[in-house]
């Protein structure tokens, strides 16, 4: 089967769906597209893509489209789609199943500030078993380049004592380690 | 009263104020608070929405440490509470998962449940009696949007809130401590969560959407119960905004007359002191 696309007609993937349902545990094909979910997004307009015309995308195996959105990353998985569904699809757990996919196959983020942050946060609670603002924001602006951002507030925060200038470390950071290595194997 | 205690990551750093002032009021209404010993951070958001089995292995390992303590165990911060339940409710409901993580982290889960948010034990199980008991200075001249934001609330089925779009936990604490809750359609809005560093515009425009809507609903203050949401509520509102945003447990410490509430609201970005010389008035 073929669907008409803007860019031609293009073959639809069907494994995707069949893929994204199983990653997911969401019933899909249930969306009937009354775009409850859309117009409560408060992400709306930050996306290129709305959140039902993501179910439907996933509906006609439109893989490449889904994994290289910026919809997918702005995403900030409130749950409000999911909640106010009528047919109980939690959408945001369809976005994490597309996030990750993206990621295992190697796809650049429609959003790459983004991702890395999450890397960054994740990196930091590896290192020491719980998350260490200071040095993962530090990790953060060198690798995006947006080192004079949040300058005044971070300087603020710090003379508050909010934000400590050494980690925590925990002794169950070695089975944190291990949890880590067991998640990130294919 | 004797409780398991998961301070969470932040509560150690940007929301040092939400740590100090859960420990005195919980001292105050005699509920002994017992730290994990050795609890790791939950993943917060970046482990869900980047890898499935972190989103569950984190959180799984504070879990096998919580079932050796067999206490209830209280979480202050809304997104740690989300991550923790959402893992006890994935080993409890789905037999693959809680295997899989019986073997990782060897040991055997028990399936009873533990996690509880802090502000929904308060009001539903320490009681609304007993914390009026305690008011020594009622918040008679405030006006209050209480403001749940996503994590605490959604998906019910995880957090066994009552209603996903007017919850009322907290305006019946806030009306225990005297205040008047005000009636806002914003109080499960998000403010835009984990993107406050990467996407910090978009966060602007949610949290100041956020206040001003409190705002027009009348309301001297915000309260809250997320680290997080009150940072960006903080932090990333649009020049000239002053509302200011407060745990609920610091409202809880000045109602009780806790002294050291100072000492939380010196921590605050945005001057509260306009909302303390109302209640001192009062």
């Amino acid at each position: 089967m073929y669907i008409i696309t803007e860019g031609g007609p293009k073959a639809l993937d069907l494994n995707f769906t069949k893929e994204v349902k199983q990653r997911s545990g969401q019933e899909i094909e249930l969306c009937f597209q009354c775009q409850k979910c859309a117009s409560g997004c408060p992400i709306a307009e930050y996306g290129e893509i709305d959140t039902n015309q993501v179910l439907r995308m996933i509906q006609f195996g439109l893989k490449d489209e889904l994994l290289k959105s910026k919809a997918i990353w702005v995403c900030v998985g409130c749950e409000t789609c999911g909640a106010r569904c009528p047919n109980g699809i939690r959408i945001a757990a369809v976005m994490d199943a597309l996030r990750e996919m993206a990621i295992e196959q190697g796809i650049t983020p429609g959003e790459k500030d983004i991702n890395l942050f999450h890397q960054c946060f994740l990196d930091s609670v590896k290192s020491h078993g719980r998350a260490h603002e200071s040095t993962m924001l530090i990790r953060y602006k060198l690798k995006s380049g947006h080192l004079m951002e949040d300058v005044g507030v971070g300087l603020k925060m710090f003379l508050k004592g909010k934000l400590a200038l050494f980690p925590h470390s925990v002794p169950s950071k070695t089975e944190v380690k291990r949890i880590f290595e067991w998640a990130r194997k294919k | 009263m004797k409780l398991a205690y998961y301070p969470g990551c932040s509560l150690e750093a940007t929301a040092k104020e939400y740590g100090s002032s859960v420990r005195s009021v919980c001292k105050a209404l005699d509920v002994d608070l017992v730290e994990i010993p050795d609890w790791t951070c939950c993943g917060a958001t970046s482990a869900h929405a980047t890898n499935h089995r972190l989103a569950v292995g984190l959180p799984a390992l504070t879990i096998k440490q919580m079932q050796a303590m067999d206490l209830d165990c209280v979480v202050p911060c809304s997104a740690c509470f989300n991550r923790l339940k959402t893992a006890e409710y994935n080993m409890t409901n789905d037999a693959a998962v809680r295997q899989e993580m019986e073997k990782l982290l060897n040991f055997k889960y028990d399936g009873k449940p533990r996690v509880y948010d802090l502000l929904a034990y308060m009001v539903e199980k320490i009681g609304l009696p007993a914390i009026t008991k305690k008011v020594q200075k009622p918040l008679k001249n405030l006006k209050i949007a209480c403001y749940y934001g996503c994590l605490s609330v959604r998906p019910a089925e995880i957090t066994g809130i009552d209603s996903t779009e007017n919850p009322m936990q907290m305006d019946k604490l806030v009306k225990a401590l005297g205040a008047t809750p005000v009636n806002w359609s914003y109080k499960v809005e998000c403010c835009g969560a984990g993107h406050s560093v990467a996407k910090s515009a978009m966060v602007t425009n949610l949290s100041g959407r956020i206040l001003a809507k409190a705002r027009e609903a009348g309301a001297d203050l915000v309260v809250n119960s997320c680290p997080l949401c009150q940072t960006n509520l903080e932090m990333r509102r649009p020049p000239g905004e002053d509302m200011p945003v407060f745990f609920f447990t610091e409202l809880m410490g000045l109602a009780f007359g806790i002294s050291e509430a100072g000492n939380w609201l010196n921590k605050h970005l945005v001057d509260p002191s306009k909302v303390l010389s109302a209640i001192q008035a009062g």
